[in-house]
């Protein structure tokens, strides 16, 4: 891959006198120079509204809004009216659980997630579970860390209205078989919701190959602007469902005492949109499929395979989730032995080093692990072996100076 | 300032009054839920006096070096006094602690709160005050 750090401001800045090494992009990613490019050219240039000015600044903020979507469409293999701009995944499965939750789900009936979903993927169909009297259950893992099919398989069934799956866990980093999860959850009538969080920054990520009905991530975790997520789902049950939010530039007809909806995609892009974030997302889409997701996704599985074997040949390290490289995206949790993953964290943050520790919003999965929280390094295309590196040496201090 | 002084290291891997009091005159539990983090503290209280103290539990290193510095400041000062003790006390006790871990470093100051409150009868989590 070509060098692209200097792409990254921010990787060139010091912490606590040290050069930033930075291993939390599974929280957000860094942005490079064409992105933050991108939004400030927006608003030096371009600022209006969008969809409703007949004058010409507003017809080419709308130009750009949309270029965005026709953008994010290429990337993921969809059509652009199936796209839908949101604040982020958590809004984007909130929209799901209140709307396909209207459409699809009452009392008696099943939603059926993982113990490895992010909270964003378990609390909203808590909450339309609570809402409707139906019951969420929960698919387990198995001892390797993976998701485990034939309990999967044991809990679909006709009462199952909607599956939630995430495609990479936060936490263990395993990518979970989708479309094999997309037949059987549609043998039982079933709709595939998948939080495409982790996945579609790393690796190439086609709706069509994938066969589920709905796909939602962030924008933030994929070089782009925070405030920004997308949800895509399929024509037919975006039709069906009600909208989430209701306000201006969803509806097409207003009296006093009711309405009409907008199109797809607006009907469910109530308020004015993140405008200048799409454009930002944009620019991040094009920067990654100017590198290539294979290329991505190649260069992040050579990080993984090292700082597993790093870690895995230390013995005061205990790793979580599959111990074959081949089975885990860029990110890999893990303890030291008798150190809360706090000090852990602190500890390599005065030597640069940044990385995530705490439950990373999957408690349920924790507590599967039986553990109460978790470091958790996580790679992206900027980084490289000589961090990998350095992050496992100063680990060897950590160990040198709290271990016992 | 590091965020990890020699006392705190010092106090995590020598813990003092670790463990538990045959019959404690307060036993409270607090805990950091997020980070996990559990501090037992025990009491043994006379003439309005702590006249002995024990810590268990389980967390970071700067709770844990926190709750067993705490438990010698404490020791062998009057429950009146301890009263007024402020959160600066401790945090100046252990060389200062960064802002994003102050949660962990006060999380046995907490602890000690609530024996005192189960001390004067309010709150739970204490045997009740006995008579002498």
């Amino acid at each position: 891959m070509r060098d692209i750090r200097s792409d990254f401001p921010v990787l060139s800045r010091k912490v606590n006198g040290k050069d930033l090494i930075y291993l939390d992009s599974g929280a957000t990613s860094q942005k490079p120079l064409q992105v933050i490019e991108a939004v400030a050219h927006f608003y030096r240039e371009a600022n209006a509204n969008v969809h409703r000015g007949l004058y010409s600044l507003s017809v080419e903020a709308t130009e750009l809004y949309e270029d965005a979507r026709r953008a994010v469409a290429g990337l993921i293999g969809a059509d652009p009216q199936e796209v839908i701009f949101t604040r982020g995944t958590t809004e984007s499965l909130n929209l799901l659980a209140y709307s396909l939750g209207e459409a699809r789900v009452g009392r008696g009936d099943e939603i059926l997630a993982t113990v490895m979903e992010h909270h964003a993927n378990l609390v909203p169909w808590q909450e339309l579970a609570r809402r409707k009297g139906a019951r969420l259950i929960a698919a387990g893992i198995t001892p390797e860390g993976e998701l485990d099919l034939d309990d999967l398989k044991r809990k679909l069934s006709p009462r199952t209205k909607i599956v939630a799956v995430t495609h990479v866990s936060n936490v263990l980093g395993t990518v979970n078989p989708i479309p094999e999860i997309a037949e059987l959850a549609h043998r039982v009538g079933a709709v595939l919701v998948v939080d495409a969080a982790q996945s579609v920054p790393h690796m190439p990520v086609r709706v069509g190959e994938l066969g589920c009905d709905f796909l939602a991530f962030s924008g933030h975790k994929m070089l782009g602007p925070t405030g920004i997520g997308v949800l895509w789902g399929r024509r037919e049950l975006l039709e069906e469902m009600p909208p989430f939010l209701t306000g201006g530039e969803m509806i097409r007809e207003v009296w006093i005492d009711r309405a009409t909806w907008n199109d797809l995609p607006y009907k469910f892009e109530a308020g004015t949109p993140p405008i200048a974030q799409a454009v930002g997302l944009k620019a991040a889409v094009d920067y990654l499929r100017e590198l290539g997701l294979e290329e991505i996704c190649r260069h992040e599985g050579g990080l993984v395979a090292r700082a597993l074997e790093g870690l895995l040949s230390r013995d005061y390290v205990e790793i979580y989730g599959p111990r074959d490289p081949s089975k885990r995206s860029g990110l890999i949790a893990f303890n030291l032995k008798g150190i809360h993953p706090h000090d852990v964290a602190t500890l390599l943050d005065e030597e640069g080093i940044a990385i995530r520790a705490g439950h990373h919003c999957a408690q349920p999965l924790h507590r599967e692990l039986g553990i109460s929280a978790s470091c958790r390094v996580s790679f992206y295309l900027y980084n490289t072996e000589d961090e990998v590196d350095a992050f496992l040496m100063a680990l060897d201090r950590v160990w040198g100076v709290l271990g016992r | 300032m590091s965020p990890y002084e020699d006392l705190i290291i010092d106090h995590w891997r020598n813990p003092r009054n670790k463990g538990t009091l045959p019959d404690p005159d307060a036993d409270v539990t607090e805990a950091n839920v997020p980070c996990g983090d559990v501090v037992r503290l025990q009491l043994k209280v006379r003439d309005g006096v702590v006249e002995d103290v024990r810590f268990d539990g389980r967390g970071c290193a700067i709770s844990m070096a926190s709750a067993s510095l705490l438990t010698e400041m404490i020791k062998g000062r009057g429950l009146e006094e301890l009263e007024s003790m402020k959160p600066e006390e401790v945090v100046e006790a252990l060389g200062g602690v960064i802002k994003p871990r102050l949660n962990c470093a006060l999380l046995p100051y907490r602890a000690l709160r609530k024996a005192l409150d189960a001390l004067r009868g309010e709150g739970s989590g204490a045997n009740p005050p006995r008579r002498s």
